[in-house]
């Protein structure tokens, strides 16, 4: 039979949710990494026991952790289990160096963006926010940083490498940080094409590589931002997060800071889809595994007031790829609920019928075996959520 | 709390060697090496399968920057951790304090207090006070 396992970060340590495919009763093991923030954890495809996991601190700075076991140890890169290196037979792992490249090969290797006060500002690394594993080998693993950047890493997580490309390409002085930073926050691998990705930084807008990361272009065409000086610019979009089935390459969807977008031409142009949402400011966005014009949202009430609708914790559903939507409530709360869904913080699962998963800055993860027409809490009382992700295994 | 103690052997005795002979061997004294005390926060002790003291071996001069060395040469997964990768800076969320002051500010390459350097104070790592 089936089962799941759903990866949660956490501001105060990483947990791991297993079930069989009823998705009904669950195991709750954690927390790893007790006391960090573990920003996202994410499963290899192409080797499902393989598990990537962005650890960092405020005051400690970033790790890099990797499981090979589905989980169960952890290590990091450079030290595989049980092995020792050192003389005296200590482990020999490396706190993960990310160094951004200033080297030629950017063709004009950028030091600054555009800073809260306007003013430019260095680029300096604080910490990895997305771990993208590659779809067909398991030592590839991509990773989204901020101050926003992408790098990778060829050999399980030890060493990484800038696609220097992506800041090189002439826009960077534009970038902007938002609230939360300067992230890259959103990779996504495009299964039908190994040369073309797709990334999103706030505030900088949505990216895509078609030459395997070495170049890059905007694709904000169709995007509108009143707080930027020109609404319709080139970049500096603060978009929060995009998805697409990976069934569907090149169809994408997206919740920018206020507004629902949908793409049908790889991001070349967007076109608003909010509809009847009550509000379209947002983090989260899903699309449903087997049906690919069937989305996911949770709104929020504004960028103000980061909590969800009139006290009422809702998440919308469209089956028509946006502009109609229907809220979906059994199960969750809805009086006095204020919590919010953080970009990373909603995954679906690949069972019949689709399981869809999201946590709260409440600490509450919730799961919806029949598609989002109900919804249990696997956990109600973690540290507030940061990420989920969910591995369908055999 | 009981400390772990780990005791480690001179880099390499890459300071005692010139070239191919030793520094005995051509006459010359050898650095003086002293025994420092670190003790480590919590999640740093975690980091590097540790206790909350370590001991470590630094020839002289006895600076910010010779102990960190030996403890990074020492533990390498605290590389980035306390300092900057590339910068070597001090990561701003950290305090170095040795013998009641904040040497935080003080030049890394500044003597340690004679009562480091002579092994009866630690040298303390310790997390920022932030947030509320």
């Amino acid at each position: 039979m089936s089962r799941v396992r759903v990866l949660v970060g956490t501001r105060k340590g990483a947990f791991i949710l297993t079930a069989d495919g009823k998705r009904e009763d669950w195991q709750v093991d954690g927390p790893h990494f007790s006391g960090w923030e573990m920003y996202h954890l994410k499963g290899s495809t192409a080797d499902p026991n393989r598990i990537y996991a962005s650890q960092t601190s405020g005051w400690f700075g970033q790790i890099i952790q990797r499981s090979d076991d589905g989980g169960k140890t952890w290590h990091q890169p450079g030290t595989p289990p049980g092995e020792t290196k050192t003389p005296d037979g200590m482990p020999k792992g490396e706190s993960n160096k990310f160094v951004y490249d200033t080297s030629a090969d950017t063709g004009k290797p950028l030091t600054t963006h555009q800073f809260y006060d306007g003013t430019q500002h260095p680029w300096e690394f604080k910490r990895v926010w997305h771990l993208e594993p590659s779809l067909t080998d398991s030592d590839t693993v991509y990773a989204g940083i901020e101050d926003a950047a992408i790098f990778r890493s060829t050999d399980g997580g030890k060493n990484w490498k800038e696609l220097s490309g992506l800041r090189g390409h002439g826009t960077g002085p534009k970038w902007q940080p938002g609230a939360g930073g300067m992230c890259l926050h959103t990779i996504i691998l495009d299964p039908s094409n190994p040369q073309r990705m797709w990334i999103a930084i706030s505030a900088a807008g949505a990216f895509r590589t078609d030459d395997g990361g070495k170049s890059w272009k905007p694709i904000n065409r169709g995007l509108k931002s009143q707080y930027i000086p020109d609404p319709d610019a080139e970049v500096g979009h603060c978009v929060h997060h995009i998805a697409m089935n990976p069934r569907r390459p090149g169809v994408l969807f997206m919740q920018k800071h206020w507004d629902v977008m949908r793409s049908d031409d790889a991001g070349d142009n967007w076109k608003e889809v909010s509809g009847n949402l009550p509000t379209d400011f947002g983090f989260v966005i899903d699309v449903h595994a087997h049906e690919p014009e069937t989305i996911y949202v949770v709104p929020i009430k504004s960028d103000g007031e980061h909590f969800v609708h009139e006290g009422k914790l809702r998440v919308y559903r469209s089956k028509t790829g946006g502009n109609e939507w229907e809220a979906l409530t059994k199960g969750l709360p809805q009086k006095d609920c204020y919590v919010n869904v953080l970009r990373d913080a909603m995954a679906v699962d690949t069972l019949d019928k689709c399981g869809i998963y999201f946590g709260t800055t409440g600490g509450q993860v919730y799961c919806s075996a029949d598609a989002g027409d109900s919804w249990n809490p696997i956990v109600r009382d973690l540290p507030a959520v940061l990420s989920v992700e969910v591995q369908t295994l055999a | 709390m009981i400390p772990v103690v780990f005791k480690m052997p001179f880099v390499e005795g890459r300071a005692f060697n010139v070239g191919a002979a030793t520094l005995d061997e051509i006459g010359a004294a050898a650095p003086e090496v002293s025994m420092i005390h670190v003790i480590l926060p919590q999640h740093l002790r975690t980091l590097a399968h540790a206790g909350a003291e370590v001991e470590l071996e630094v020839a002289a001069p006895v600076t910010q920057r010779s102990v960190l060395d030996a403890l990074e040469a020492r533990y390498p997964m605290l590389r980035g951790a306390i300092r900057d990768h590339v910068t070597l800076q001090r990561r701003a969320f950290l305090r170095f304090f040795a013998c009641e002051q904040d040497l935080s500010h003080e030049s890394p390459d500044a003597p340690l207090p004679d009562a480091v350097t002579s092994g009866k104070e630690p040298f303390i790592v310790i997390g920022a006070i932030a947030g509320g």
